[in-house]
């Protein structure tokens, strides 16, 4: 069925594989995938992670080879396999999900590196670089100034740069990955202008993505992965994110709204007129006991910078933070955890947990008092209390001792829960919990939070993914630029009605 | 000239700094502000600026080396001893066979990094005793006197007497220090693989994925500072007249003080020659104006080190929230 | 029994295998090689060398294992020296009593946990490189123990303290005994408190620590300021055992430092590492050099003999990590 929507009556393809097969040390990575792609389309290519996304683009950008079988139509040409030089004298370039840019050398040298700079040892024209450099960036109606170090421009920028990079060497076919995680709206909305250009002008886009909600409205056709085979390939118009979800995961989610009436309940946390000029202005709500109150909005709304705030990490300049009705101060994220609050942090990979050390030795890291007697750490004290935590939230590990990195992000993001919930708190903000975490482990990471909310804690559940925050929280407020522009109540509300608000 | 200042930050300071303890000294001294003395200073820096700009371009390849000064006597010895058994042999000889020497002391270093990826900390700090330890096992720590003539004898490629009756001279040291870092200067700004060099430092990954021979890089650059170190030696003996096995012992840190101080990152990406020379000068300049003002020897060092402490905590502790003008585009543009 | 084993193991870690090896390999190339090797003699004049090396080591491993480095340790166990040589000479040289003794060691260490009080707090403070910063610190204090001393000796301290650097009990040298004291005391800081648990915390990831809410600033702080008050140690057994105090003394044991705390297993970029298989490579590194003493080779061949080593377990590790690799493609 999936051949057959792609088998129209279509242009031939610029990239056409067939029988792609690879598999790592006897594991399949890809089973017999093929994949096409029309000239001048934009094209998203959906799954979770460990779907076999990546590996396709290095197949094509020839990082990988794969196994023989595999044919690799591109431009006229039959290829077994590609390698990194064929693919970009071919014309086939990617923009990397970290941009792998130079930020010490300038913006010229960064977009004219492959052409001028990647060669074989000669002299350096700096003049030239520097054309190839305006020509580029002109050519994406940008400019910078191409002379100085990169380091200086933002992330949004930057991103343009290994655009304008990626154009220089005659690209017939872009992949781009995860392109918009780390873009503001406005910025997304720049970046799909530049697509849509790109794509006039006979260039072929691929994004990569496991959320393609932003990208959808752009694009021509859509081929998920999952699993490391073929689920099929559709057209992107009329297709909906939840339906995306179902494809990648084989899964129906049936969402239930949680919300339910906690007035009653004792205020935990009471916030007012809460400012920092430039991050977040005149913020005021409360979370109350047992109570998931959900902050949702585009990144750089501040969300992320009012938690911080909330957790002693970032000083408000004014407005006050009351803490079970006593007004609270604090100097430091440790005078914030003392009085019970915490904060799980929206990058797992390098501020949510050590990486590298053991499951167990991460989980107590928050409350070493409590596995302390007599001054000492206790090794017993500690494994009770990390197995207590493994079994109370259910997360499957091979040992204690192991590196928290060997384990499925899903299990890693409840080791960080487990972290925050051995301190005892009374409020727990929740940053971007499900970054990272595959759709199907998310819902067991929901439940956790269900339950906890049941037993009593104060959550804050941040997200800029809609659905989570309606289908998961009592209260959604909506942020934007630094203020709360909008407050919703999911049982009075529709899904729609908060994501037009936020995608206006 | 606003932008010029922010991208050369760590030069524009070195320079004020020099210039502020120059003044100082040329108040508090006679001699210091005298033609004679600058070139003194040139011609007894000129073998740590040559060391350093190797150093340089380690550094910014990402890696550090702390093998560099033993293999700098390594070459040092074997050059001597080499010279010796052809029956005297030149400058040039003498300079292919300590570069030589050098560089394959380099290569060695780099084939672990590469090969085994060891960090290059540890394995510069095993070759630094290897090095070492065998060039003192098989010497037994014995000094060569007995130098080539022309090796010892001092060449003077222009004096002149100023009008306060002192001597200028430019001497064979200071010529080819001028070269290696011009040379340098040349190699990491001016060509491709230099630039590489660069990139490589900043941002290994990514460097790969675009092509960038990582392997070539790792011996480029510390083949490079073998050259520098080969060459460095050779001076050194021909300034000290004699080849001492554990002369140079101890300057590994000194120079990547100076190296540090003028600019170059731990780490990689960043550094120029520029803020490199500066850095030695800065440490020289102090060192001999010290020494005009009638300090005790004993006292320059310690107060160089307070020099580099408190220039490392001051360019560390946030300069851009105290000098406005310096301030960066940081965050969301 | 296996949870004995187990038990061992974990005592061990797997830090353990490198040391444990060359240790081994060690013993049994020198007994094959020399005779004399297996004797009462090797054990002393390894156990009369260890301490100082040791000492210095164990300064050296904390900073090391926070993703640090201390190069100015061997500068500061001079100054503590110098410290200590100062409070007896003005309480009568030769003449100074015991009491005169304690407050020379008491201000020794202060003196070394002072300068490592200052790199601590530049380091945690600024965000300085720890190269940098104890780079910078180590050419401040070379040069202000030549400024004092005139690069000239300092000695005439009272008999008694002589014992601290030759004397024995039961047959174990005094020096002996501190260092075992002080490695005992590292175990027990690294593994069994909050500061030694946050020592290995920040050496992996300093800012998620930090987001955990430990005040990794003061850790840092601490771990230089117990480095420097360590280095003060040895500056005082230096001095007994040479009975003078001269700027410089032990000055080549700075990198031997860093050999040693890397053949003990310790990740070069901080967060793992064990205090006991560095005593194990500290071990082998005296064996070894007593062993080519033997077989008539010098201390230089040794330094030499030391790098090799150095390189020969990081080889070796390097192709075990392969191997694991290659298996577990496989498998």
């Amino acid at each position: 069925m999936a051949e057959m929507t792609s088998m129209e009556s279509s242009p031939k393809p610029l990239l056409s594989l067939r029988n792609i097969n690879m598999s790592f040390g006897g594991i399949s990575a890809l089973k017999n995938v093929s994949f096409d792609v029309l000239p001048g389309e934009v094209h998203c290519l959906a799954g979770e992670n460990g779907s076999g996304k990546s590996t396709l683009i290095k197949i094509v950008t020839g990082v990988y080879r794969p196994e023989p079988g595999t044919i690799i139509d591109y431009d006229g040409q039959t290829y077994p396999h590609m390698s990194p030089m064929t693919a970009q004298a071919a014309g086939i370039q990617v923009i990397w999900q970290d941009l792998a840019l130079f930020p010490e050398m300038t913006v010229a040298e960064n977009i004219a590196f492959q052409t001028v700079l990647g060669s074989r040892p000669r002299f350096v024209h700096y003049g030239h670089m520097r054309d190839i450099a305006v020509k580029a960036l002109a050519r994406l109606g940008v400019s910078l100034d191409v002379d100085l170090p990169l380091k200086e421009y933002a992330i949004a920028q930057r991103q343009i740069v290994a655009i304008a990079r990626a154009l220089v060497g005659e690209a017939k076919l872009v992949f781009m990955d995860e392109p918009t995680a780390s873009l503001t709206q406005s910025e997304t909305d720049h970046l799909l202008d530049i697509v849509r250009n790109l794509s006039a002008a006979g260039v072929a886009v691929v994004f990569v993505s496991h959320r393609l909600a932003e990208v959808l409205d752009i694009s021509n056709r859509l081929t998920v992965l999952r699993d490391g085979a073929l689920v099929g390939v559709y057209p992107a118009a009329g297709m909906i994110q939840s339906r995306i979800t179902e494809l990648m995961t084989g899964k129906t989610f049936d969402h239930k709204l949680r919300a339910r009436d906690v007035s009653a309940n004792p205020v935990v946390l009471e916030v007012q007129n809460l400012s920092r000029p430039g991050l977040f202005e005149d913020i005021s709500f409360t979370v109350r006991r047992g109570e998931t109150l959900g902050i949702t909005g585009l990144l750089g709304a501040g969300r992320t910078e009012l938690a911080l705030s909330l957790f002693g990490m970032l000083k408000p300049r004014s407005g006050t933070i009351r803490l079970e009705g006593k007004p609270v101060r604090f100097s430091s994220n440790r005078d914030a955890i003392a009085a019970g609050v915490a904060y799980l942090s929206e990058d797992r990979l390098s501020l949510g947990l050590v990486q590298p050390q053991s499951i167990a030795d991460n989980l107590v890291v928050a409350s070493l008092g409590r596995i302390t007697s007599g001054g000492f750490l206790s090794d017993d004290r500690k494994r009770e209390l990390v197995a207590g935590w493994i079994t109370n939230l259910g997360i499957r590990i091979g040992r204690q001792g192991d590196a928290v990195s060997t384990l499925s992000g899903g299990n890693q993001q409840r080791i960080a829960i487990a972290k925050w919930l051995a301190t005892d708190p009374k409020l727990l903000i929740l940053d971007a919990p499900t970054v990272g975490v595959d759709v199907g482990a998310r819902a067991g990471i929901f439940e956790i939070i269900a339950k906890l909310a049941d037993s009593g804690l104060a959550i804050i559940l941040i997200s800029d993914e809609v659905p989570e925050v309606y289908f998961h929280a009592d209260r959604v407020l909506h942020m934007a630029e630094g203020r709360i522009v909008n407050r919703f109540a999911p049982r009075d509300c529709t899904l729609r009605d908060i994501e037009a608000a936020v995608y206006a | 000239m606003r932008s010029i200042i922010q991208s050369h930050a760590t030069e524009f300071a070195l320079l004020v700094v020099i210039a502020v303890i120059s003044v100082v000294l040329s108040l508090s001294t006679d001699s210091f502000l005298t033609p004679g003395n600058a070139f003194d200073l040139l011609n007894s820096s000129s073998v740590n600026i040559i060391f350093a700009v190797g150093l340089l371009v380690v550094l910014i390849a990402g890696g550090i080396d702390i093998s560099f000064a033993v293999a700098a006597s390594v070459a040092q010895y074997v050059t001597a001893i080499l010279l010796g058994w052809i029956g005297g042999g030149g400058w040039i000889s003498g300079l292919l066979i300590a570069g030589g020497v050098g560089v394959l002391l380099g290569a060695f270093n780099a084939f672990l990094i590469h090969k085994f990826r060891i960090i290059s900390i540890v394995a510069t700090i095993a070759t630094f005793n290897i090095y070492f330890g065998l060039l003192m096992f098989f010497t037994r720590g014995v000094s060569i006197y007995n130098l080539p003539d022309w090796l010892t004898e001092r060449v003077i490629l222009y004096e002149r007497e100023m009008a306060d009756g002192s001597w200028i001279e430019i001497t064979l040291p200071v010529l080819v220090m001028t070269i290696c870092v011009i040379a340098t200067w040349i190699f990491i700004t001016r060509t491709t693989t230099g630039r590489q060099l660069y990139a490589f430092g900043d941002n290994p990954d990514g460097a790969r994925r675009f092509g960038v021979n990582i392997a070539a890089m790792q011996f480029i650059a510390f083949g490079w500072l073998g050259l520098m170190a080969g060459i460095g030696g050779l001076v050194q003996a021909h300034y000290a007249q004699e080849v001492v096995p554990n002369a140079l012992y101890g300057r590994e840190l000194d120079v990547l003080a100076a190296v540090v101080l003028g600019g170059a990152r731990l780490g990689g990406g960043k550094g120029t020659v520029l803020g490199c020379v500066l850095g030695v000068l800065l440490i020289s300049i102090t060192q001999n104006g010290l020494n005009l003002a009638g300090v005790s020897p004993f006292a320059f060092k310690m107060i160089i080190g307070a020099i580099i402490l408190a220039a490392i905590t001051l360019s560390n502790s946030n300069l851009e929230k105290r000098l406005p003008f310096m301030r960066q585009a940081k965050g969301r543009g | 029994m296996n949870a004995l084993f187990n038990r061992t193991r974990a005592f061990l870690g797997p830090e353990m295998a490198g040391p444990g090896f060359a240790l081994l390999a060690v013993i049994v190339f020198f007994s094959l090689a020399s005779p004399q090797f297996l004797s009462r003699a090797t054990f002393g004049s390894v156990a009369f060398q260890l301490p100082e090396l040791g000492l210095l080591t164990l300064a050296m491993l904390l900073p090391v294992l926070t993703g640090g480095l201390n190069l100015a340790i061997t500068f500061t166990a001079n100054i503590a020296g110098l410290t200590a040589a100062w409070v007896l000479k003005s309480n009568g040289g030769v003449d100074a009593g015991p009491f005169a003794f304690f407050m020379a060691c008491l201000l020794a260490i202060g003196v070394g946990a002072a300068s490592g009080l200052v790199m601590g707090l530049v380091i945690a403070y600024t965000r300085a490189h720890p190269i940098l910063v104890s780079l910078s610190m180590m050419i401040f204090l070379r040069g202000l123990g030549e400024f004092l001393t005139r690069g000239g000796d300092i000695s005439g301290f009272p008999a008694f303290i002589q014992p601290l650097g030759h004397g024995s009990i039961l047959g174990l040298p005094i020096p002996l005994l501190i260092f075992i004291i002080c490695v005992l005391i590292w175990h027990l800081l690294l593994t069994r408190t909050k500061l030694g648990f946050n020592t290995y915390m920040i050496g992996s990831n300093i800012e998620a620590t930090r987001y955990s809410g430990i005040n990794t600033r003061r850790v840092q702080v601490l771990v230089y300021t117990l480095s420097g008050a360590m280095c003060a140690i040895a500056g005082i057994i230096m001095m007994a055992r040479f009975n003078s105090v001269r700027v410089g003394h032990g000055e080549s044991y700075l990198l031997i430092t860093v050999l040693a705390c890397f053949l003990g297993g310790v990740n070069p970029f901080g967060g793992f590492g064990r205090v006991i298989p560095v005593f194990v490579a500290l071990v082998v590194l005296q064996l070894l050099s007593s062993g080519l003493n033997l077989i008539g080779a010098n201390q230089h061949l040794a330094t030499a003999v030391w790098g090799i080593l150095l390189i020969a377990v990081m080889v070796l590790r390097f192709s075990a990590g392969r191997l694991k690799f290659l298996q577990r493609i496989k498998g």
